[in-house]
């Protein structure tokens, strides 16, 4: 058959084949089949927990990636209360990376999700081929002749032999897709460490490359639109500095502190 | 017949429907080689919902297929790499 279901099929088959291919007599295909469906399974499982692990480390990441976004969040708010609006345009930029590898982190979460899924459902239907085979071949050769059985055990082993591919191939697709997460998750681990996330405490003049990737990497009408949304939730702008930030927490330290330094340069 | 979704599963459709299968198959093909993402995506979508309207097969049903076809979110560059390459199948 031509096509893509016939280019398809033929890869299969000859898998399939390479895969029952080393027995000659039956009672061989059947045991090595059947110790290579068990070997199969033992993989399936391996490649699950694999799987997990990688969704754990993702969803660690994104719990700091959002530790980070409420910190970044609020740093920009106290350096714009305390008039420092470039300072709060940095930390807004950098929230708005955060939040957009944090963005990309969901989705792939939930890709692995839907991959443990689709793996743990695999095993299953595998885990019933395997059953089946094993029963049916002990049916097999008490009902019929050496050479009727031989035809149809090799018919059942070719079919269980096919599931195997599949689920094979279902695994490395599985595996493969984690691997470039992880490869992501490595790249997003990089950032982190370079400080892109960071604090800006630790903003030192040397890090023009960060700033250069904050750049290429944020939306700079998106942050412009955040820093305007901000300057009106805490009053900045055209308002009198005695009206600057009533009711925010750095804005009353700060009245605070005037208050207590008042008696202090009296005495 | 029996044809599979690869990594989903085997379905049984009936010999009435091979004709339509070919054509849609052809489809996804021509598609395909014309190095056309949007429409490989339309045509070999258009398969696989033709075939998941078969009788599922069941897990205890040890027949081979007839007829493989790719996973359903096969990409168009897998789509050729993996089936239309030099690499995997001669000729």
């Amino acid at each position: 058959m031509p096509g893509l279901s016939g280019r398809m099929s033929t890869v299969i088959k000859a898998k399939i084949s390479k895969l029952l291919d080393r027995a000659e007599d039956p009672s061989e295909t059947l045991e090595y089949s059947y110790q290579k469906q068990i070997e199969l399974l033992q993989n399936v499982k391996k490649g699950i927990a694999d799987v997990v692990t990688s969704k754990k480390r993702l969803q660690l990441q994104e719990q700091k990636l959002r530790d980070q976004v409420v910190k970044l969040d609020t740093q920009a708010r106290q350096a714009l209360a305390a008039g420092n609006e470039e300072l709060a345009r940095t930390a807004l930029e950098r929230k708005n990376v955060a939040q957009t590898e944090l963005q990309s982190l969901d989705s792939q979460v939930a890709q692995l999700e839907q991959q443990q899924e689709q793996m743990t459902a695999s095993e299953q239907k595998l885990r019933t081929k395997i059953e089946q085979f094993r029963s049916k071949k002990e049916v097999i050769k008490a009902q019929y002749s050496a050479a009727e059985a031989q035809v149809r055990i090799s018919e059942a082993a070719t079919g269980v032999g096919e599931e195997m591919a599949d689920v094979g191939l279902a695994m490395q697709r599985a595996l493969d897709k984690t691997e470039n997460m992880k490869a992501r998750a490595d790249a997003v681990q990089e950032l982190e460490a370079a400080g892109t996330f960071e604090d800006l405490t630790s903003l030192t003049p040397g890090e023009d490359d960060i700033d250069r990737q904050l750049k290429q990497l944020s939306s700079t009408s998106e942050v412009d639109a955040e820093l305007a949304k901000m300057k009106a939730e805490l009053g900045t702008g055209s308002a009198p500095v005695g009206e600057l930030g009533a009711g925010t927490p750095s804005a009353g330290a700060g009245a605070e502190q005037t208050q207590q330094q008042s008696p202090g340069q009296a005495s | 017949m029996i044809v599979r979704i690869a990594t989903e599963g085997q379905y049984e459709l009936g010999d009435a429907q091979q004709a339509s299968l070919n054509e849609l198959d052809n489809e996804a093909v021509a598609a395909c080689d014309a190095d056309d993402e949007q429409r490989f995506k339309r045509t070999f979508s258009s398969l696989i919902e033709f075939v998941r309207k078969g009788k599922p097969v069941g897990d205890d049903d040890l027949r081979p297929s007839d007829v493989i076809l790719p996973p359903a979110d096969v990409s168009l560059d897998e789509a050729k790499a993996d089936f239309n390459g030099e690499g995997l199948i001669p000729g």
